[in-house]
């Protein structure tokens, strides 16, 4: 379980986060949806260490995240960057077995790549991909081999940061069923952050929405068209007029 | 308002300042985690070909205009006073002295420094150093250690081709235009350099070598967002490589040769 009390963090005078409180079940997928800009990103990057809070505490399984030895930590971790984040000189399929090449548990060279593939085809791409680069695929196919990446070292926990942003409505489907089947099958805690409400609804257990850096409204994605609490309302059915201001 | 320009200059020796100790202490953590594992000797041998296979035409070609020059040059001052004989000697220690070291340092700043910044920027934003982050691999250790291990060993090497290329530009022109006989040129040439002249361009090398591509590392790491920050971060290390070279090389000119 990853719970977040009183969490704050600022740049400069730019105060983004103002005492978050979240708690994410084990085994469960909950998405974050909110404005851009309104720190979901940052959220995601307090949990994993990339970004350190400036008051609050984050726990995984009730040991202090800032506590815990790194690596261990982070190899419970597998996440999907906004824009894939792929490394542009290595070849897709050392792109995927990253992890699987390096630290403790390092795989030969040929299991590691043979897993590669297998998680490749896991997400809809062919073996041949495996030996392009990434600067080779499209933005969708990059976005695939990120998800593939994510789940090679079969993690507990997978981070989704924007799975679907700048993809067609198509690909994002495929993309968004692609999540919600992995996470099922691996049995994976998720937390995905969003504003793609197609997402929303594909992927998550549970949803919370982030606006002016605290959570303003969290429950089951069954009762997210039926809470009365006017940011949601606003931001599910994407009104200009409503207590969030266009103007940011 | 008279005080303004005083106050201008008083902030910008206090951010060079800071500058400077954030450098030293980036150089500290890099030489840290050279001494500890993982080691990643794949990149590091990316980083050899890169910062000194590579980087052999364009050292080659600028040592051999130089040393030819330079004779030109010491040839028509020396006639002033009747001393054209000592071509041999002044380019000889001139270049492995002075001008190969600088030169190659200043060009591996150009093209290493550069390209280093600029890829690693590159990678801050489009989130690929937390991505190594997520996927247990320190930043500085993956892409830091082995550029800076591999500028520290291969720039020496480069200073001594340069040395040998630069001396040889001069030895073409002193022979074929300006009438020197080769085989005493060659012998006054060896006969005049000694082993410290050689081991200070060397050490001279491995020092641009690391300044190069630390500085280049540092503010690839530090860069800001987006093509901006890219561009900045590749500007400011080339600057500062540059400059940095210049000044360590007047240090180790002092500490060598001052007395």
């Amino acid at each position: 379980m990853i719970s977040l009390t009183g969490v704050h963090k600022a740049f400069g005078r730019n105060q983004v986060l103002r005492g978050v409180d979240l708690t994410i079940a084990r085994g469960s997928s909950m998405v974050i949806i909110g404005g851009s800009g309104t720190g979901k990103s940052v959220l995601l990057k307090c949990v994993l260490g990339l970004v350190r809070p400036d008051t609050g505490r984050i726990t995984l399984d009730g040991e202090d995240v800032t506590k815990v030895e790194r690596d261990a930590f982070l190899a419970r971790f597998g996440m999907l960057f906004q824009g894939g984040a792929l490394f542009d000189s290595l070849k897709v399929w050392e792109n995927v077995a990253f992890r699987l090449l390096r630290g403790s548990g390092k795989l030969p060279k040929d299991q590691a790549r043979a897993i590669a593939i297998e998680k490749l085809r896991r997400v809809g791409l062919r073996p041949e991909v495996a030996d392009q680069l990434p600067a080779e695929l499209s933005g969708g196919m990059q976005k695939r081999v990120g998800l593939a990446r994510a789940i090679a070292a079969e993690p507990e926990i997978i981070f989704f940061d924007e799975p679907t942003t700048g993809l067609d409505p198509i690909m994002a489907g495929v993309i968004n069923a692609l999540i919600r089947e992995i996470v099922v099958e691996m049995g994976a805690t998720a937390m995905t952050i969003t504003h793609d409400m197609s997402s929303v609804r594909a992927i998550a257990d549970t949803v919370a929405m982030l606006h002016g850096g605290v959570i303003q409204w969290t429950g089951p994605v069954g009762a997210l068209d039926a809470t009365s609490d006017p940011y949601v309302q606003q931001f599910i059915h994407g009104r200009a007029e409503g207590p969030i201001e266009s103007v940011r | 308002m008279l005080t303004d320009p005083l106050a201008a200059l008083g902030r910008a020796v206090f951010n060079a300042l800071a500058s400077l100790g954030r450098v030293t202490i980036f150089a500290g953590q890099v030489i840290g985690h050279m001494l500890r594992p993982p080691f990643y000797p794949r990149e590091f041998l990316q980083a050899l070909v890169q910062i000194g296979w590579l980087s052999l035409p364009v050292i080659g070609l600028t040592a051999l205009f130089t040393g030819g020059a330079l004779a030109l040059q010491i040839y028509s001052g020396g006639q002033r006073f009747s001393a054209e004989a000592v071509v041999p000697q002044i380019v000889a220690i001139g270049i492995v002295r002075e001008l190969g070291p600088v030169l190659v340092g200043l060009m591996i700043g150009a093209r290493v420094t550069s390209s280093i910044a600029a890829e690693i920027a590159t990678m801050k934003v489009t989130e690929q150093i937390d991505a190594l982050v997520t996927l247990s691999t320190h930043p500085l250790k993956y892409l830091a250690v082995p550029r800076v291990m591999a500028g520290t060993l291969t720039v020496p090497l480069l200073v001594a081709v340069g040395d040998v290329i630069g001396v040889m530009g001069g030895f073409l022109v002193s022979t074929e235009q300006l009438g020197f006989n080769r085989a005493s040129y060659i012998q006054n040439t060896v006969d005049f350099l000694q082993t410290p002249d050689v081991v200070s361009s060397l050490i001279k090398g491995a020092v641009f070598g690391f300044i190069a591509t630390l500085i280049g590392c540092y503010h690839g790491m530090q860069s800001g967002r987006g093509a901006q920050g890219v561009g900045g971060a590749t500007k400011t290390a080339v600057a500062a490589a540059a400059i940095l070279i210049l000044a360590a090389n007047f240090l180790l000119t002092s500490v060598m040769f001052g007395s």
